[in-house]
């Protein structure tokens, strides 16, 4: 199914307006990175010239062996953002540990809370709880904690579902799991960035080659490139006042 | 005491067939293929199908073996049959730990180094197959076997009492499926969690198989038949389109009343969703109405490759995993073109067909030849296995 939808959307994105400003390998179709919920939050922070955001997450939110200039995502969000928001001052921190579960995050949150005071946290998990085979509702449990605990510090939330990542698909259950971040997104109205998605458009129009094995980090840095400024475009996007709907034919 | 039909229903085979072919091509990630199966157009997918004419076929057999051979002689041969599905099980757990050995060991990336932990039971092989033979470790997409094991292994009481009082039985796993929700039954797994597919709910559809098979379905006639009730299993197949079409387009989503939102998610599979059964039985309301028992064309050529395969649905299954398992690998080191994928869901099924063929024609011979066994030792196999 995804695979026959991405190819209608790689026509979409030929056809289309491209995102502004990006290397041409980020590009994806604009419903991937479009928010139908808005972040209040965050609008007042940009009102107020001061971006507080967290990036609460695992594994796939590390490069590991990065060094300056060469970082994950986070680190190019915080770039990404500064520049879509001139004149707010942007402060991206980070509580990112491999092989955490939702659960554990979720016990770690309120002290990365009390530290950052966030206007906005982008949660990205799902992987470990897959990979653990954690029972799915505890894991819908710890997305819904995550998100009250949030909001009551003021922060809004945007999720990051996991990796596409085809050598291991076989291995790893995401289903379930993905699926239930989508519901409880829905549920909650919190923004989705379909991380899994968009790397999954780009495998089918080669703009990367997930099966490469390779122990250099080019590629793995190009990716967290593309993310950190798509994520900053979701985020820019979902705080904009015109109703959401507005551009694109429907 | 129920009277057990004696004539083989053709579409419960063609029906398993074709759940067998999608399982297989589901099976596969990223398969373009897969874009056909009926889980992308709704809340059900192909497992309902297969767990619902397991049961229905399992009575046919098992009820014929129980009135005929008595209680004890079906009980071993139920039994006989979940150690078949035991050891099919294991077969393929062996075939996953040398596809998961072999990532291990060719595959590196740092993009991927959270992903690459799900490998690290490959550290301590002691726990993790122990684990596995105790049915409490079970890999990706190797959920159903398990779950289809202790299906049988109490099957054999629940069809002493469905051949007394079909629905005092059907009562029964009702409330078992009840309980199942109110205290929240289900089997531990390994490394945490529990079982992918809940035998306390999934027993609701085997044994309702097993129900209609045991002359429910002749019971259920008069409904089935109504215009009323195919208009509404219409109606709720057209909203669970509707629904379906939000995950994969998310601004429909918007369009989704709260309310809604807040009465169907989660979708359970795990604990099979009250939505996921109505939805199976909706598409079961729609395909008795449209294809009748007696339809000429199931037992023309056309449908024969999916008859067959149903019909030793056992090792069409198998077969179905590994080739899933085939399948993935040559994407990875061959090719992931959507040309690809198409020949290998293409070849896959007709490896399954000619697999099924082969088996079927083994059955004669054996009947023929000078075996051991007088072919009437076995009639409860006439057709097919359960």
């Amino acid at each position: 199914m995804m695979g026959r939808l991405a190819f209608l959307l790689a026509m979409l994105v030929l056809a289309g307006p491209a995102v502004a400003e990006h290397p041409a390998e980020c590009r994806v179709a604009a419903h991937q990175i479009e928010s139908i919920f808005p972040l209040p939050h965050v609008a007042v922070g940009i009102a107020a010239k001061k971006l507080n955001v967290l990036v609460l997450g695992a594994g796939s939110s590390l490069l590991p062996g990065a060094t300056v200039g060469h970082e994950a995502y986070p680190a190019r969000l915080q770039r990404a953002l500064a520049e879509g928001l001139p004149g707010v001052e942007v402060k991206v921190a980070t509580d990112v540990k491999p092989k955490r579960t939702a659960a554990e995050m979720v016990k770690a949150l309120p002290a990365a809370l009390a530290a950052v005071k966030p206007n906005l946290v982008v949660w990205q998990t799902g992987t470990a709880d897959a990979i653990q085979a954690i029972d799915p509702d505890q894991f819908s449990q710890a997305l819904d904690r995550g998100i009250n605990i949030s909001r009551a510090a003021s922060a809004d939330v945007v999720f990051i579902n996991p990796q596409y990542s085809p050598r291991t698909e076989s291995m790893i259950a995401l289903g379930t799991y993905a699926e239930n971040m989508r519901w409880v997104a829905v549920q909650q109205e919190v923004p989705l960035f379909d991380r899994f998605s968009v790397m999954k458009l780009w495998a089918d129009l080669g703009t990367f080659d997930f099966y490469s094995a390779t122990k250099k980090l080019d590629m793995a840095e190009r990716v967290h490139d593309c993310i950190g400024r798509l994520l900053a475009d979701l985020v820019i996007e979902a705080t904009k006042p015109s109703e959401p709907h507005a551009e694109g034919g429907r | 005491m129920i009277k057990v039909s004696t004539e083989r229903d053709l579409r419960l085979d063609l029906f398993r067939g074709l759940a067998l072919w999608l399982i297989f091509l589901d099976h596969i990630p990223s398969n373009a293929v897969s874009w056909i199966t009926i889980r992308n157009y709704g809340f059900s997918d192909a497992t309902e199908i297969f767990v619902f004419i397991s049961g229905y076929t399992a009575a046919f057999v098992y009820g014929r073996a129980m009135q005929s051979n008595g209680f004890v002689v079906a009980t071993a041969r139920v039994l006989k049959r979940a150690w078949q599905i035991y050891v099919a099980h294991v077969f393929l757990f062996a075939i996953y730990l040398a596809e998961i050995a072999y990532v291990a060991h060719s595959f590196e990336n740092p993009l991927y180094t959270e992903e690459m932990g799900v490998l690290d039971f490959m550290k301590n092989p002691d726990v993790t197959i122990l684990q596995a033979l105790l049915l409490k470790f079970k890999p990706v997409n190797m959920d159903v076997l398990p779950l289809y094991i202790m299906l049988l292994l109490w099957f054999a009481p629940v069809l002493w009492l469905l051949l007394r009082s079909p629905s005092l039985a059907l009562l029964v796993s009702a409330a078992l499926y009840s309980c199942m929700w109110i205290f929240e039954w289900n089997f531990p797994a390994y490394p945490s969690g529990t079982w992918v597919f809940n035998p306390f709910a999934w027993q609701l559809l085997f044994v309702f198989g097993a129900w209609c098979a045991l002359g429910g379905a002749q019971r259920l006639g008069r409904w089935l038949n109504s215009p009323v009730v195919v208009g509404l299993a219409a109606v709720y197949l057209l909203f669970a389109f509707s629904i379906a079409m939000t995950w994969y387009i998310p601004r429909l989503g918007a369009y989704v009343p709260k309310l809604v939102g807040d009465a169907i998610y989660p979708i359970d599979k795990t604990n099979l969703d009250v939505l996921r059964i109505l939805h199976f039985l909706s598409l079961a309301v729609i395909t008795v109405w449209f294809v009748p028992r007696d339809w000429p064309a199931l037992k023309s050529r056309v449908f024969w490759p999916a008859i067959v395969c149903g019909q030793h649905s056992l090792g069409v299954f198998c077969l179905g995993v590994f080739l899933s398992f085939a399948g993935h690998f040559v994407f990875t080191e061959v090719s992931n073109r959507v040309y690809t994928q198409v020949i290998v869901s293409a070849l896959g099924i007709a490896i399954m067909v000619a697999a099924a063929a082969l088996i079927s024609w083994y059955r004669v011979i054996e009947r023929q030849g000078p075996g051991p066994r007088p072919p009437s030792s076995k009639p409860g196999y006439a057709g097919g296995d359960a």
